[in-house]
């Protein structure tokens, strides 16, 4: 058990070195400068640029720019180059934003989708199941910023309420239902948003664990031993179609960061999607390079718990 | 002696045909049943052909539907709507007669501009999974086949200066780069040189330390594949895409090679099993080389079930470049892409809600039909979820 999870965290660091040179590779490889992010702006002179170049190593090679980089970053010294804010903070900030959607939309979907597959496998074929499937499919398919629309058509024409960003602004002398509703309702759509393709893969995968251990030999011999159907479905054929998504409550975690750039652009949420996005467009190296950092860190961080969970809940691993 | 040879072959190939064919027809039986898939199969079909005619009807230089011309006075027009004739010169009417889908905020017909959209769409789909296929293949082929292989320090030398020589090279300093490479060359020359010549010789014995056994190949490419599964891959996408020059090429390229790793570690997978068979075994102890039967022994049998997954990935290529566009960073205008549609419609998703609709509700079809096809594919392909009667 030591030996393999002392083996596994050098394994990842490794991983995650590797990680930080290819993915400032990418980003200094690519065509264009960052000092000429905004060359019509009139106070951009080339002796700004010099400075800007200065200021940020830029002038350096390369592998002096990534010692510089990571350097700061373990630090807590990184800084913007947009607004020279610290990023650390910055970023943090943002996440305190996200992780609401991110809560919400991750409750949604672990209750739902189990309840939903495990009713579709056990009425295999049937009405049920198959309106089940097409609907899961329908998700899967959605480009989440159509649906998106549609849901915000839907909201706004059916229940007047405003759905885009945070809070609704100039509530602050209302009472406190008042606001609490309003943060409920923005709040609501972009998790459910996040959710539905999340409940479509998971509520799939349910169903198709619980197809393959309801017909295994065990579950037929709990039947056969005249167990009630709930004793069979619940006791001895849920309980071991649970076994692999245990492990997927580590995987989960990478969810913080990627896939919400769309909906938090479209919800105008202050969140760290929308900051990544932002910080793509205005080139602002640092936060990518971070924002990138920690999303591989979440990864690997996902990966190790997942392996553990396995090697607790599944006494047949012995990694 | 030719004429037995084929003589040989037809006998060999004939009940080979026979069982294909038979195969071929249970699988059509088989996709029939599964109705889901079936359906999926025909948008399919359809959403193949009406690519096809839209590249032929908007592009060249005077097509049959123009999807960039621009009639600011025809702004805006609901679908089914017809041109205000006596407002337009003859060649700006539409050839339908009326606008089928209505025109956008600048006058363009959408129903151009959606012929062209599926044309983009099928290709970045095709292209972007075909280059992962392609990648994931290779990869996954080398590390399953030749995965106990060892990497030795010698190895690592030459690729490190050529790859040093190379950097150096692209990046302005030419002169420098090519020398490096010149020692690289030479380096591989003289290695093996000696080796040829004085294999025995205890001179040289030093350099059985260039021969040490560092890291096998599986470790290598496996190493890559999860150094890549590191990174979100819409975040990394979006990032690339937005730091290269717009162009629908890049976005191939970048959404292929942002997608092998799951084909790569599935025909890993699948090549360490195949491995093991006898049919290979036998075919080893015939003396088959190793491309031979790579190629002509594992590929075929591992080949199904990528090509599934393959299909289920044209939907995600296809839906990332559509989310790709809806940012602004697709295919750069006046091409039109659904994406861009729906991007450039949601301005006015309350006055012109088909801009928005349209699109929107081609994606879903293309994607679903995808989807269901490829995973009815899947269902049909696997013995163990056909349900039993």
């Amino acid at each position: 058990m030591l030996s393999f999870i002392g083996r596994s965290v050098i394994q990842k660091i490794v991983t995650l070195f590797f990680v930080s040179i290819v993915s400032f590779l990418i980003i200094h490889m690519a065509p264009g400068k960052p000092s000429q992010v905004d060359p019509l702006n009139p106070k951009f002179t080339p002796e700004m640029v010099e400075r800007f170049r200065k200021e940020f190593h830029l002038d350096k090679p390369l592998y002096t720019q990534y010692f510089y980089f990571y350097h700061d970053l373990f630090t807590g010294k990184t800084v913007s180059w947009k607004d020279n804010q610290p990023v650390l903070a910055k970023i943090f900030e943002r996440f305190l934003n996200s992780l609401p959607l991110f809560i919400v939309g991750t409750i949604l979907t672990w209750t739902l989708s189990f309840p939903v597959g495990i009713r579709s496998a056990l009425h295999r074929g049937g009405l049920y199941d198959r309106s089940a499937t097409f609907f899961s499919y329908l998700f899967i398919s959605i480009p989440g910023f159509f649906f998106a629309y549609i849901l915000i058509i839907f909201v706004v024409n059916s229940f007047h309420v405003p759905v885009i960003g945070m809070e609704t602004f100039g509530l602050e002398s209302l009472s406190w239902q008042r606001m609490f509703m309003d943060r409920i309702w923005h709040l609501l759509i972009p998790s459910i948003l996040g959710a539905t393709g999340g409940i479509a893969v998971l509520s799939r995968y349910v169903r198709s664990q619980m197809l393959e251990v309801e017909g295994q030999d065990y579950v037929r011999t709990a039947k056969a031993k005249g167990l009630t159907a709930e004793q069979v479905h619940y006791k001895h054929a849920l309980r071991n179609a649970l076994l692999p998504f245990v492990t997927m409550f580590g995987l989960i975690l990478p969810g913080l960061i990627g896939g919400s750039v769309i909906i938090e652009s479209i919800f105008s949420w202050p969140g760290m999607g929308r900051m990544a996005y932002e910080a793509i467009l205005a080139r602002d190296y640092p936060i990518i390079l971070t924002v990138n950092f920690i999303s591989a860190v979440l990864v690997l961080g996902g990966t190790f718990v997942s392996d553990l969970l396995y090697m607790v809940v599944d006494p047949r691993i012995r990694l | 002696m030719e004429n037995n040879k084929s003589n040989i072959d037809m006998e060999l190939e004939t009940p080979v045909v026979g069982q294909v064919k038979s195969r071929k027809r249970e699988l059509l039986r088989l996709l029939k049943e599964n109705k889901l898939a079936f359906i999926g199969l025909i948008i399919f079909v359809i959403f193949f052909i009406t690519a096809l005619l839209g590249l032929l009807l908007t592009s060249g230089k005077e097509p049959v539907f123009d999807p960039s011309m621009v009639r600011l006075q025809e702004k805006l027009l609901p679908p089914l709507a017809s041109p205000h004739l006596e407002s337009l010169r003859p060649h700006e009417v539409p050839k339908t007669g009326v606008y089928v889908f209505g025109t956008d905020d600048l006058g363009r017909d959408v129903f151009a501009r959606m012929l062209q959209g599926a044309w983009v769409s099928l290709t970045v789909g095709f292209v972007a999974v075909g280059i992962a296929v392609l990648v994931g293949l290779f990869m996954g082929g080398i590390a399953g086949y030749f995965g106990q292989k060892y990497i030795g320090l010698d190895h690592i030398i030459v690729v490190l200066l050529f790859s040093t020589g190379a950097t150096l090279s692209l990046t302005g300093k030419s002169f420098t780069g090519f020398i490096v490479i010149v020692i690289d060359l030479a380096f591989v020359f003289s290695l093996a040189l000696i080796r040829w010549k004085s294999r025995k010789s205890r001179y040289f014995k030093w350099l059985d330390l260039l021969r040490k056994k560092t890291l096998s190949i599986d470790t290598l490419i496996m190493r890559v594949v999860d150094i890549m599964l590191c990174f979100p891959s819409f975040f990394l996408i979006l990032t690339v895409v937005a730091l290269l020059p717009a162009s629908i090429y890049n976005i191939m390229i970048v959404i292929g090679l942002t997608s092998w790793m799951g084909t790569t570690r599935f025909v890993r997978a699948e090549f360490l099993s195949l491995r093991e068979q006898d049919f290979v075994t036998a075919a080893r102890a015939l003396g088959v080389n190793d491309y031979r039967i790579i190629f002509r022994h594992m590929i075929p049998n591992a080949i199904a079930p990528v090509l599934v997954s393959a299909t289920i990935g044209i939907a995600t290529a296809i839906l990332t470049e559509a989310g790709l566009s809806f940012l602004g960073f697709g295919v750069p205008p006046p091409n039109a892409t659904w994406g861009n549609i729906l991007s450039d419609g949601k301005r006015f998703i309350f006055d012109a809600p088909w801009l928005t609709f349209i699109p929107g509700f081609a994606i879903l079809l293309v994607v679903l039909s995808f989807n269901l096809f490829g995973e009815g594919l899947r269902d049909i392909m696997n013995p163990k979820l056909r349900e039993r009667h």
